[in-house]
């Protein structure tokens, strides 16, 4: 499988990380490059086995419904550009 | 059916419904943060939920609980393995870039919900699936001109999202649709349904074809967080399709947004290039893996659903259809009712529970909770309709008094000497009284104007302070007149 430029735009696109347009072809390359590497893996035959989840035997932990963390309202916005009032502050989102 | 009659021909609705219902749970989905409504911006909010580099989300079990438990109430198949999923997008509202959710393989499989149109008629509603998923924050865009807030004290709460068949024909179906699920998540207490707090919204489908031919495209509009919008968005977005269509137009498959001021619906632009989300199993989270034991030891402890509720009604008290899907559109009245109608009258019982009980809450904007007439009461008047104490007509005047004071029935009679005159003598007084005062009157009825007996009930229901016994006056009136 190889990734046209084009494609490799929209990906970037999607992840908002800005690629020059002279990048875009070399990432379509290296990208293509690992896809095909991926590849290799579908010429293993899998039939009948389990998709395997986990390195270790073990299940989904689950808590108790129980209130045990929040009321830092300090901690949860210290890294924002801008607060005001408890609040996020960002640039306006609507429609 | 809802027909649109377009100017080439007939127009039928195609709606299908996803229901983002709010799990009822002390702590969020995947941390221990709290989830009532209404905190300060930000107080609820744990760092997993703030999507903190380094935090791993631990499932709620509770939250898996009544995933479960809403799956049987609708009554679906339950799927004893299921993935969670990331779902990828960017958001002011959503700090992960993704939504935790569950794609290919959800908790909760087909299942089906029966409306009640009325007049006998019900209509089966298919269930696609129901998964369980995190919920967004909630940004407040009109605080300031150029900058939205963001509150997270939403991120991260557990939502079921219950994805219907597009099943339903018409606004009056998805009405009944999302009053049925609401009654149904509120009996089995997995959310409160209140779609003002925004606890329940639905996102609609909908399409438009020639009745009986293939689907036409659809049109999602998102974020319903009332019936009545439902209903109004469904009606414009319809119209605003069957329009399209005649002029030989094509539908573009789109997200729309119901703007409620203007009645109309309007595309979201910025939706158009988000809609490839990228699926992948969240790798912080294995496979649920549930047991069948566990699954049938909550199917024990489901409570009487509406369906067989109002069915059992209707077989125990001989109430109507129509009383008894009153009723148990909330479990605490239809509780109510069974308490009034225990041992006594059900059919009386039920006339007073809908009608004057129901009509005086509604008329104070009480709940049941805090009414000020409770189920013995209401019984205790209904009692003395029932050993001839008082008339229906007296009981009505008490209820209200009832109603204001809190004063038990027999109290009040006592008090204002309300009670019905039974005595056979004293009635035969009054009402030669009121003959003896209308003789031209009894003159016309005997001269054959046979509606002037209404005349002569009405005068001595009077002159009793309408505490005469009904039944005797008709009949010592009866034998009098006609002697």
């Amino acid at each position: 499988m190889s990734l046209d430029k084009a494609t490799v735009a929209h990906i970037a696109m999607l992840a908002r990380i800005r690629v020059e347009d002279a990048e875009q072809t070399v990432l379509a390359g290296e990208l293509s490059g690992i896809l095909g590497w991926i590849e290799q893996l579908s010429e293993v035959k899998t039939d009948g086995v389990e998709p395997m989840t986990s390195a270790v035997d073990t299940t989904l932990l689950r808590r108790e419904d129980k209130m045990t963390d929040g009321g830092v309202q300090e901690k949860v916005l210290a890294n924002a550009p801008a607060t005001t009032e408890g609040f996020f502050v960002v640039p306006k989102v609507v429609e | 059916m809802a027909v649109i009659q377009g100017a080439t021909g007939d127009w039928e609705m195609v709606i299908g419904l996803e229901v983002h219902a709010q799990v009822t749970s002390n702590s969020k989905l995947f941390s221990g943060a709290a989830t009532s409504f209404g905190a300060a911006p930000n107080t609820q909010v744990s760092l997993v939920d703030a999507a903190m580099p380094g935090m791993l989300p631990v499932i709620n079990r509770y939250c898996i609980e009544q995933a479960i438990r809403t799956g049987l109430g609708l009554k679906a198949k339950i799927n004893l393995h299921s993935v969670f999923d990331r779902k990828n997008y960017f958001y002011a509202d959503l700090p992960q870039g993704y939504q935790i959710s569950q794609f290919l393989q959800p908790i909760v499989g087909e299942g089906v919900v029966t409306l009640d149109m009325g007049e006998g008629v019900t209509r089966e509603i298919g269930i696609t699936r129901l998964h369980l998923e995190q919920d967004a924050g909630k940004s407040l865009h009109d605080q300031h001109p150029s900058q939205s807030y963001v509150d997270l004290n939403r991120s991260g709460i557990a939502l079921m999202e219950i994805v219907s068949e597009p099943d339903l024909r018409s606004p009056e179906e998805v009405a009944a649709y999302l009053r049925k699920i609401r009654t149904i998540v509120r009996y089995l207490g997995t959310c409160d349904g209140n779609m003002d707090e925004g606890s329940m919204r639905a996102d609609v489908n909908v399409s438009m074809r020639r009745p009986g031919e293939e689907y036409g495209t659809r049109c999602e509009i998102k974020n319903i967080n009332s019936i009545r919008f439902a209903q109004q968005a469904i009606n414009y977005e319809a119209r605003r399709q069957v329009d399209i269509l005649e002029d030989g137009g094509a539908i573009a498959q789109e997200t729309r947004l119901f703007d409620s001021r203007k009645g109309e619906t309007r595309s979201m632009r910025s939706k158009e290039e988000s809609h490839d989300y990228r699926y992948f199993p969240d790798p912080d989270l294995l496979p649920l893996v549930l047991t069948q034991e566990e699954v049938d030891a909550i199917e024990a402890t489901l409570p009487e659903l509406p369906d067989a509720k109002k069915a059992r009604l209707i077989a125990d008290y001989g109430i109507g259809d129509y009383e008894a899907g009153v009723l148990v559109a909330d479990r605490v009245r239809a509780d109510f009712f069974e308490a009034v109608a225990k041992n006594r009258d059900s059919k009386l019982a039920a006339n007073w529970v809908i009608g004057e009980f129901f009509g005086a809450l509604n008329k104070a904007e009480k709940e049941i909770s805090i009414s000020p007439v409770d189920a013995d009461a209401l019984g205790g008047l209904l009692d003395l309709i029932s050993d001839d104490t008082i008339s229906g007509r007296i009981a009505k005047d008490v209820f209200e008094v009832m109603f204001e004071t809190g004063k038990s029935a027999a109290d009040i009679v006592e008090e204002k000497g309300l009670k019905q005159v039974t005595d056979t003598g004293a009635i035969e007084e009054m009402i030669q009284a009121v003959l003896d005062a209308n003789e031209d009157k009894v003159e016309q009825y005997k001269g054959g104007k046979d509606k002037l007996f209404g005349f002569f009930v009405g005068q001595v229901m009077k002159a009793s302070g309408g505490k005469a016994n009904p039944k005797a006056v008709n009949e010592i009136l009866r034998a009098k007149l006609g002697g």
